[in-house]
């Protein structure tokens, strides 16, 4: 995956892309601001939800442990995985020892993260997303660009084509003559899944929340194709990352408050399914948990980057962020992406592993939007400007890059005025120097400069730059004011 | 009451008509400002960048120049929110809490006018058809609120016109401007276009490194939009029209 600005070109280039991203992001927008604006005790609830998450996360051994014990004592079985390998190999041997050649999966991000699919599918394991919009990315051969809307990228047009042309392949074709009504299209889908829904003798979800003293996992969704994938197979896996714990039902209450009005901007999501262990004769007979770690740990260890583990997945930064807007999910390389996935990726993988990971904490301007709608108040630009640093850091010794040599540069003229003012003294020089080269003359009767070399070229292939003034502030005060 | 004057390095490089403007106003205003002239940068460029070691004389030279003073005023949300909010981080890295002593004595320009000097009405005169960027430090960083808006509304002969989606990013963010520059400038080119859309003939906000961005943009596009900094409209006279 190459690094986030390269990464960023093809999106920024697809004016249809960005159509829809904009169109998309603008709308939960404004539906997400309009339900959050009716609670008055919004900000209790945020600094609520906060603050339950890092009680939970300051004693999370103990409360991984309530819920492991919980869980056995309702006859779910419990498996632990350190990384993305261990767990995959668990949700594998299940799906082995019951001799199934298929799964129906709903959306799971821990699932993606750790990719669960690929793996199955080496081992003769066909795994089908059942979420609409995942449905849509799976069927498309296209990966997710946002954690909630997965197919943001795409439009009705597009979606009819890929049910047109994949479904047949895949299961139940598409119907005959298939417009892009979305009725329409969601009723194609209905069936093609229904199908697969009744077939299926095994399922692998994720879930949103685990609540410890009940031993109870929880899955928030609009669609109930996430319910018929919880009740119908006999054998259900559920892969959860160990930040999910809540300790308790009063604990789960602030989140479901938090999560629908920040994700999709509704009042409460259309459905809540709670299950806990194994009921004879009502939904799946054996129940399996995978508590996944994968970097989790790693990030907990991270003084100022842990508090990336209250996240609950709701997406409001990615919607209001203007980063995510212009370059689309795909640009972060990861199944988190936009603010959230900036931080949270590295956080999981450690800083000086790859230069993907490496540019991720750059992948924004730091203009605080994603900070103020986060629902458990998560300071992403902060943690964004920690992660930078340990970026630097781990890059010291080595040789070093020309921005390194630039900021040491700068770190020697602007840690004394006297240097500062010498170097300001070139000032004069440079204004008679590029004046001369600045045709364009700024609205005010500022001369302009509009090319310049690299590395100033980074600036004036999109952008005028005023020409240097005939001298500084600094040297202005000393004349006039002594 | 001691007062200095933060102009900031952009300022005092690139817009020293604006440390200018700052002083010519707070003079009208009955205070007598000074210019430290230890000071330098608030340091943010190297801290939003990672780079922390190297903050750190520029941000002891900061605390160094600004020791003393009652109130730091700068025509910079972003520097004041850097001042406020960074230097703790680098006070930590150097293991020396002087360094985060001066920071929460800086303000930037609107609210040392409203909050300490309590005026929203500074006597300018601007007859001009204005919109108003908030700059995303101002508005999220410090949260200066509708302060600068007051001042503005108080001016004389100023037609202020709302501009359209007003509390977006403009795409500068420093460093971000030239390492991620395609996804700075289509930022960028979207708030250039709601501004040509309100027809004003200036745009105006409290920082001059994102006048520099969208200037630049609307430079580029032949726009015939003047950027120009909130201090210097609230310098603004009669004399000046
Ligand atoms: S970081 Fe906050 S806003 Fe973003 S997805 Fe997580 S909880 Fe939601």
């Amino acid at each position: 995956m190459p690094a986030f600005p390269v990464a960023a070109r093809e999106a920024l280039a697809d004016t249809q892309l960005r159509r829809n991203l904009a169109h998309a992001t603008g709308t939960i927008r404004a539906k997400r601001a309009a339900v959050v604006g009716e609670v008055a005790e919004w900000e209790e609830l945020r600094l609520a939800g906060a603050a339950i998450k890092d009680n939970t996360l300051r004693r999370l051994d103990e409360h991984l442990l309530t819920l492991e014990a919980a869980l056995q004592a309702r006859g779910a079985t419990v498996h632990w995985a350190r990384d993305a390998r261990e767990a995959c190999a668990v949700v594998a041997g299940i799906a082995r020892d019951h001799g199934v050649d298929e799964v129906v999966k709903v959306k799971s991000m821990a699932t993606q993260e750790i990719g669960l699919n690929e793996v199955l599918a080496e081992h003769g394991v066909t795994a089908w997303e059942t979420d609409l919009a995942e449905l849509i990315v799976q069927l498309g051969d296209d990966l997710p660009s946002h954690i909630l809307v997965p197919a943001i990228h795409r439009n009705r047009a597009e979606i009819r084509e890929i049910f047109r042309r994949e479904m047949g392949a895949a299961g139940r074709p598409a119907p005959d003559g298939l417009t892009d009504d979305p009725a329409e299209l969601a009723g194609a889908a209905r069936l093609h899944l229904r199908e697969k829904f009744l077939r299926a003798k095994m399922a692998v979800s994720g879930a949103n929340f685990a609540v410890a003293e009940s031993g109870t996992l929880v899955v928030v969704e609009s669609e109930g194709n996430g319910r018929m994938c919880l009740t119908l197979p006999e054998v259900l896996v559920s892969v959860v990352g160990i930040e999910k714990v809540v300790p308790t039902w009063s604990d789960l209450d602030v989140f479901l408050q938090l999560l629908p009005r920040s994700s999709t901007g509704e009042r409460m999501n259309p459905y809540t399914s709670a299950w806990s262990g194994v009921t004879p004769g009502d939904g799946p007979q054996e129940m399996h948990v995978v508590l996944l770690d994968n970097g989790r740990t790693r990030a907990l260890a991270d003084e100022v980057g842990r508090q990336a583990l209250r996240c609950i997945r709701c997406s409001a930064c990615l919607n209001v962020c203007p980063v995510y807007e212009r370059t689309g999910g795909h640009a972060y390389g990861s199944v988190y992406p936009g603010p959230i996935g900036a931080i949270l990726n590295p956080l999981l993988k450690g800083v000086g592993v790859d230069e993907q990971t490496d540019s991720l904490p750059y992948a924004s301007s730091l203009c605080g939007a994603c900070f103020e709608a986060c629902p458990v108040r998560i300071d992403i630009p902060e943690v964004l400007v920690h992660l930078r640093s340990q970026v630097v850091d781990a890059h010291r010794g080595g040789a070093p890059k020309p921005e390194a040599v630039a900021m040491k540069a700068a770190s020697w003229v602007l840690s004394d005025a006297r240097r500062l003012g010498l170097a300001e003294r070139g000032l004069g020089v440079a204004n008679r120097a590029l004046t001369r080269f600045g045709r364009r003359v700024l609205p005010g009767g500022r001369r302009a400069l509009s090319r310049l070399p690299w590395p100033g070229s980074l600036w004036t292939d999109a952008r005028d730059l005023p020409a240097p003034p005939r001298e500084s502030f600094r040297s202005w005060w000393r004349k006039e004011k002594r | 009451m001691k007062v200095a004057v933060l102009v900031t390095c952009i300022n005092d490089s690139l817009f020293p008509d604006t440390g200018k403007a700052v002083f010519r106003l707070l003079r009208r205003l009955g205070v007598d400002a000074d210019f430290p002239e230890a000071q330098t940068c608030c340091g943010q460029p190297m801290v939003n960048t990672g780079y922390l070691d190297e903050a750190v004389p520029v941000v002891r030279a900061f605390a160094h120049a600004f020791a003393g003073y009652d109130h730091i005023v700068t025509p910079s949300g972003s520097c004041a929110g850097s001042a406020r909010h960074q230097h703790g981080l680098v006070a930590r890295r150097a293991g020396d809490p002087r360094l985060a002593e001066t920071g929460p004595k800086v303000h930037e320009l609107s609210e040392f006018l409203v909050d300490v000097l309590g005026v929203t009405d500074v006597n300018a005169y601007f007859p001009h058809r204005v919109t108003y960027h908030p700059t995303c430090h101002s508005l999220r960083m410090l949260g200066v609120g509708d302060k600068p808006l007051k001042l503005l509304r108080a001016v004389r002969g100023l037609d202020l016109v709302e501009l359209p989606a007003a509390e977006e990013c403009c795409g500068f963010g420093g460093t971000f401007a030239v390492k991620n520059a395609g996804t700075s400038t289509a930022m960028g080119a979207d708030k250039a276009r709601h501004v040509r859309d309100t027809g004003a003939e200036v745009l105006v906000a409290g920082d001059n490194s994102c006048l520099l961005h969208l200037g630049g943009l609307l430079s580029r596009q032949r726009s015939g939009v003047r950027v120009v900094h909130l201090a210097d409209v609230l310098a603004s006279t009669e004399e000046d029209a």
